[in-house]
């Protein structure tokens, strides 16, 4: 590739490396894992850099392939047994303060509950920032399955934030 | 309360993407439903403490090895190292190859080494002999060549070599796998001798003159048309040997250019 492919690249490709190392690091919870990711999502996105779409969101396309790389990594781990990352929050959630939800710091570990799904969704619309239709393209489903995933996904968050209010409320 | 917000119309509002003419009727369908207006206000609260919690990450700074520039210059890195690994692993291939190729010249010496070895081992043997150098001796050069042309089965020809320095001492037979071979000797005023092996066998490849030198002695070797091994063999330098040697092929008429 040459020198100035390379350049355009640089150009239009680093702004979004603080927003995939977030996304990365959201979803794995251990700084090393989720910059392996992002590297290896950047390496598959200058590798396939001719292949992308030129009329496409390179911000879709690369939070794209970090998750498909996310997502196969996992199901990898899985054949190879359980793996517990280093700085991961696996703690059960210690008795909520008074005044319920929000602590900062259970917010993560709520989220790590939560099925992959509708984390990602969580991070892509509500951390993100993509609209609905480039969540649906990163995640690959329909706008509906993105909305229906949002609502589930934040109800338990809810509920596992606010443990007291769980047996008082019916989910939808 | 025949307005009512759809579910999707409250996600919406929770991330700030709820159209505007919308708006006002979300927010009065709130108004009216206080715990409906909880569950939105803990949607906004998480998706705040989200965003706090995983802001630090996207405000460092992006470490080296996720620079474009760096990942570029691993990849080429990469494809070099594999590159040469190919490389190296044609290498072994094609050496794998003229190895088997080539196989016959390792596995059997080549036919002017097998010359010269025996043109060399002869004159060894028979230069320091002080009574028995020769077995016909030069008094007798027309019986030599006949002697050797019969036992040899091919005419052969006693190049003279007096030019040169050396005249002809006379000639014996040796044994070879091959057949019968043999050597004739010449010395100089000096009495440093000299011999001239000529053997049979081999496939009919003619060659150029090849030198070997083994301690003080020189030998010049070169197989003819036929096939058939001639070796010049002396306690003397190269260039004084080859010119002998090319000679010796004139005389015989086996010179080879090269």
């Amino acid at each position: 590739m040459q020198w100035w492919v390379m350049d355009e690249i640089a150009t239009v490709v680093e702004p979004f490396i603080p927003g995939l190392r977030r996304y990365a690091w959201a979803l794995l919870r251990d700084q090393d894992a989720a910059d392996d990711l992002v590297q290896d999502c950047l390496e598959r996105a200058i590798r396939g850099w001719r292949q992308r779409r030129h009329d496409g969101n390179l911000r879709v396309w690369l939070l794209t392939i970090l998750r498909n790389l996310f997502i196969s990594g996992v199901r990898q781990k899985q054949r190879r047994g359980p793996h517990v990352a280093l700085d991961e929050v696996s703690a059960p959630l210690v008795e909520p303060s008074q005044e319920t939800y929000l602590h900062l710091r259970m917010v993560l570990a709520a989220l790590d509950a939560l099925p992959e799904e509708q984390r990602s969704v969580l991070l892509l619309v509500g951390v993100e920032d993509l609209t609905y239709e480039e969540a649906a393209r990163v995640l690959e489903v329909p706008v509906g399955t993105v909305m229906s995933r949002l609502s589930r996904g934040r109800e338990r968050l809810r509920q596992s934030l606010e443990p007291g209010t769980v047996s008082l409320r019916r989910v939808k | 309360m025949t307005d009512r917000a759809t579910e999707d119309e409250l996600q919406a509002l929770v991330d700030g993407r709820l159209a505007p003419e919308r708006r006002a009727a979300v927010e009065q369908h709130l108004a009216d439903d206080a715990a409906l207006a909880a569950r939105i206000a803990a949607y906004g609260a998480q998706r705040e403490a989200l965003r706090t919690q995983l802001r630090f990450k996207a405000e460092e700074p992006i470490p080296a090895r996720l620079r474009i520039a760096s990942i570029q210059a691993e990849r080429r890195r990469v494809a070099k190292r594999r590159f040469v690994a190919m490389a190296a692993a044609v290498s072994w291939l094609a050496l794998g190859a003229g190895i088997g190729w080539f196989g016959k010249d390792f596995a059997m010496p080549a036919r002017e080494t097998v010359v010269a070895a025996d043109a060399i081992a002869a004159h060894r043997t028979f230069v320091v002999d002080a009574t028995h150098p020769v077995e016909v001796d030069a008094s007798r050069e027309a019986h030599l060549v006949q002697w050797l042309s019969k036992r040899l089965g091919r005419p052969m020809k006693v190049p003279n070599l007096s030019a040169l320095g050396f005249k002809l001492m006379g000639g014996r037979l040796l044994p070879t796998p091959e057949g019968v071979a043999c050597q004739i000797m010449y010395d100089d005023e000096q009495g440093r001798r000299l011999t001239l092996y000529m053997r049979p066998g081999g496939a009919a490849t003619e060659t150029p003159l090849r030198f070997e030198r083994d301690g003080s002695i020189a030998n010049y070797s070169w197989l003819d048309r036929g096939g058939f091994g001639f070796g010049v063999t002396a306690d003397t330098d190269a260039k004084r040997l080859r010119g002998i040697a090319e000679s010796i092929q004139q005389q015989i008429g086996t010179a080879v250019s090269h």
